[in-house]
């Protein structure tokens, strides 16, 4: 897909959280949902995450990294069900083993995808919680 | 060197770094990236990727430099370098990352002072040519030309 083709999703007001403590990572990330029209904000970890939604604020789509200090993905994403958030997460880690992916699942992910985060993986994300509709 | 020629070096010196695996098709992802918005994502990504590299080599140096390695230290290190590696393509480093973590899971230290040189080895190489790159997309936005997009055709 040519620069020049990517979908701009602006109108459909979507938001969301990137979750990781690597600043590169985040950069991308950011860069990545904003270049779709997606309004976005960084924490540094899984404990800044839930924070963040203790406060009030809501999120349509999290993008949730495995390895962080103070509180990882998987606790975090755990943490996030039991107080009733309802919103599409999406695990992207570079851990791909079968166990470390099973488990993050179960935490109550509703998609994972391997880093690095590509414009195609994250339209694949988008396309599979119905945010984005190929034409 | 004219403007049409500073381009052709710059296409030829891109294509060289594909070639030669110090990057990968992640880098293509971020230059797809770039926009008119923000002209100089690609070089501010890079810039902290620098930063962050440099930080985590003098911790791993720390790190394997004790008399007692703590590999619980060592690990998240060399995880967070793969990490950061992968996401802006740097190929090489990655893919040395990738055998360091294997050394660090046998906690072999020996092998592990060799993997953090060729990490080490494969980040100034892979610093070195990137800087290289801007200063050559510098001079032709200096001299009034647009950068050319890369065509690997491989």
């Amino acid at each position: 897909m040519t620069r020049e083709e990517l979908p701009n999703l602006a109108e459909s007001k979507l938001t969301a959280l990137v979750v990781d403590d690597n600043f590169v990572n985040q950069s991308i990330h950011q860069k990545l949902l904003a270049r779709l029209g997606i309004t976005n904000e960084v924490v540094c970890n899984g404990k800044e995450a839930v924070d963040a939604h203790c406060s009030g604020r809501n999120y349509d789509l999290i993008l949730m990294d495995m390895d962080m200090p103070i509180m990882n993905g998987i606790q975090a994403t755990k943490r996030l069900r039991e107080m009733g958030i309802e919103s599409k997460i999406a695990g992207v880690t570079t851990r791909a083993n079968e166990g470390e992916k099973k488990e993050f699942m179960e935490a109550g992910l509703n998609d994972f995808q391997e880093k690095p985060l590509t414009i195609s993986k994250l339209l694949s994300i988008l396309h599979k919680f119905d945010f984005y509709v190929q034409t | 060197m004219d403007l049409v020629q500073m381009q052709k070096s710059l296409q030829d010196y891109t294509k060289s770094l594909f070639l030669e695996g110090i990057l990968d098709s992640q880098f293509l992802q971020l230059q797809q990236l770039q926009d008119e918005s923000n002209p100089d994502f690609v070089s501010q990504v890079v810039t902290l990727f620098f930063q962050d590299s440099d930080r985590i080599l003098n911790d791993l140096s720390l790190s394997l430099g004790q008399q007692v390695v703590d590999f619980k230290k060592v690990d998240p290190h060399v995880h967070q370098l793969k990490g950061s590696s992968s996401s802006i393509g740097a190929q090489r480093v990655k893919n040395a990352c990738v055998v360091f973590r294997n050394f660090c899971e046998q906690q072999n230290v020996e092998a592990c002072h060799r993997c953090l040189q060729q990490v080490k080895q494969e980040y100034y190489l892979v610093k070195n040519r990137l800087e290289t790159l801007f200063k050559l997309e510098q001079q032709i936005v200096a001299s009034g030309g647009m950068i050319p997009a890369v065509e690997l055709g491989f």
